[in-house]
């Protein structure tokens, strides 16, 4: 099972990212990573959230357009190396990604990488045969 | 002045005479050669003998754009195609395109008419005329081009766009008569100034701008840049091209060549003429082509006409300049553009069901298309490469299909206004 991810669509202005966390805040909805893709006019703003399923709920009834998207969130150590430890697995595959963002991890010397790759299964399956912890939900970070 | 003196100043009653000699002729004749207009005719229940004074002009059916159309490309002609010379077309539609032929004597009157349409702007053998509307189906280009000749003018057939090399020429051939769009002197004038070329070092004295609306404000400016006389044209391919009316030396509306030219006004609703003075769509019959004639012909734009005599010393009709339309057709750079146009190219792309806005302004004096179109959760991606594609996919197909461009911005849902009843789909910040 791959980790849940929600993207929502905002235009480049002012207060716009503003009502977004306001609108997930005011529902108890607590962020544990959030970047923003951005173009002129407006960007993709990416979040791991505890409650997945009542955020895109409660983003849909306040009128955001959102969609959920499946990532691979994999476990690797935070070191110098850490995260080409777990590109190279990839290469040797040939699989792409699209996009990827990393945060610290629940323990002192472990990160977490989110990766967009389109074939989710695949990449999955392959990172764990590699000897990586591949993440089913994140929930909250101790 | 006059190019033909005798016609341009005919009294009222010799132009009507002519008028309706000419409409007697024309009826009969488009009865004999057009088959859409023998079926049209006789589904009305009306037949050419009928017209006995021009009152009865009412009781024939108006032409439609659309039935010009549906006639594509050479249905509606009524003579042979090797009595045709020439063929234009209407600019920038999906679908069918509007096609229109003209025999030699066609071209003969036309050139015609744009010579009388460049003296009455004071325009004479001596001039240097820089012609920087289209050549090629668009009748700007030759229709200008040929008038100009006649008079025995010098003609530069720069054609539109190379505007670094518009101005260039413009000061080292010594242009004194410059013809194009009203929007594209204005550039052309700032061009030049970037160039460093001093309007000073130009000849220019007279400007005839046309083939889309523009106002006072929009002449004092140009004038004030360019340093000429600038004149309104009106005319449209499928009833000639340009030189069915002009403005003569007082601008105070534009003569209608009623000698070549039957105009009705009415309510756009009910087809009932309306007041004199009051705004009416001109309707156009043609008097003498032979080519492709049309009888009643529906223009949608939205004018008033004026039948007083004009100090000039003609007695044609003049019209306003065009105040609108009656359909929702904008003009951008010149082309035709319908909204549905472009909710149609919206439609065809994969899901695509969205609301969108088509904003139209004039930056740097040329028209900018910009259309918004809300994002919703089916044209949403996670990735940022597809929300591009979709924004240069819509692009590209308003470039193919309407031949413009147009920049495309994605905006959120619900966030463009909502209207009851019929959707305004366009919000023109243009100061017309």
């Amino acid at each position: 099972m791959p980790v849940k991810q929600i993207s929502v669509f905002l235009e480049n202005k002012s207060g716009r990212l503003y009502d977004l966390a306001k609108v997930l805040g005011d529902n108890q909805i607590n962020m544990i990573a959030l970047t923003v893709a951005e173009t002129g006019d407006y960007g993709v703003v990416r979040i791991i959230a505890d409650k997945a399923e009542k955020a895109v709920q409660v983003l849909k009834d306040n009128g955001f357009t959102v969609s959920e998207t499946d990532v691979i969130g994999v476990v690797v150590p935070d070191r110098p190396g850490g995260l080409a430890s777990v590109l190279e697995v990839l290469k040797g595959n040939n699989l792409n990604i699209e996009y990827l963002y990393c945060f610290a991890g629940p323990t002192k010397d472990t990160a977490i990488d989110i990766m967009r790759i389109e074939d989710v299964t695949k990449a999955e399956d392959i990172i764990r045969r590699s000897g990586f912890e591949v993440l089913e939900k994140i929930d909250t970070i101790d | 002045m006059y190019w033909e003196e005798h016609l341009e100043t005919l009294p009222r009653e010799a132009i009507e005479k002519i008028q309706f000699q000419r409409l007697k002729r024309l009826l009969c004749y488009v009865y004999e050669n057009v088959p859409f207009y023998r079926q049209k005719f006789d589904e009305y229940g009306i037949k050419p003998e009928e017209f006995k004074e021009i009152e009865d002009i009412k009781k024939f059916p108006f032409t439609h754009k659309d039935d010009l159309r549906n006639s594509y490309p050479y249905n509606m002609f009524a003579v042979p195609l090797k009595k045709i010379v020439r063929i234009h077309a209407s600019s920038g539609t999906t679908g069918q395109v509007t096609v229109v032929g003209y025999t030699k004597n066609d071209i003969e009157v036309w050139s015609n008419l744009m010579a009388r349409t460049l003296v009455s702007c004071g325009v004479t053998e001596d001039d240097i005329v820089q012609n920087a509307y289209g050549y090629g189906l668009f009748t700007g280009g030759l229709g200008f081009h040929y008038g100009a000749e006649k008079i025995g003018a010098t003609v530069i057939p720069m054609s539109g766009g190379n505007t670094k090399r518009q101005v260039r020429v413009m000061k080292d051939f010594k242009t004194t008569v410059l013809t194009c769009t009203p929007s594209y002197s204005l550039y052309l004038a700032e061009v030049a100034e970037e160039e460093g070329i001093d309007v000073e070092e130009l000849n220019l004295r007279v400007g005839i701008f046309g083939a889309e609306p523009w106002s006072e404000e929009m002449r004092k400016e140009i004038e004030e840049k360019l340093h000429l006389r600038a004149h309104d044209i009106y005319g449209l391919s499928e009833v000639m091209g340009p030189g069915v009316a002009v403005e003569c030396e007082e601008r105070n509306g534009l003569h209608i060549f009623e000698d070549h030219f039957f105009v009705e006004l009415i309510n756009p609703q009910t087809g009932e003429y309306v007041k004199e003075g009051e705004v009416g769509e001109l309707v156009i019959t043609t008097l003498t082509k032979e080519g492709i004639p049309v009888i009643r012909y529906r223009t949608k734009d939205l004018v008033s006409l004026n039948y007083e005599p004009c100090p000039c010393g003609r007695h044609f009709v003049r019209m306003s300049k065009v105040l609108g339309r009656s359909d929702d057709m904008l003009i951008i750079r010149g082309v035709n553009v319908f909204p549905s146009q472009i909710e149609e190219i919206l439609m065809n792309i994969e899901g695509t069901e969205p609301h969108y806005m088509i904003v139209v302004d004039r930056k740097d004096y040329l028209d900018v298309l910009e259309v918004h179109v809300e994002v919703n959760e089916k044209l949403f991606s996670d990735e940022m490469k597809k929300l591009q594609e979709l924004e240069r996919k819509i692009k590209e197909e308003i470039q193919s299909n309407l031949g413009i461009s147009a920049s495309v911005k994605l905006v959120e849902p619900k966030t463009l206004e909502r209207f009851e009843g019929k959707a305004k789909r366009v919000i023109d910040k243009r100061k017309i």
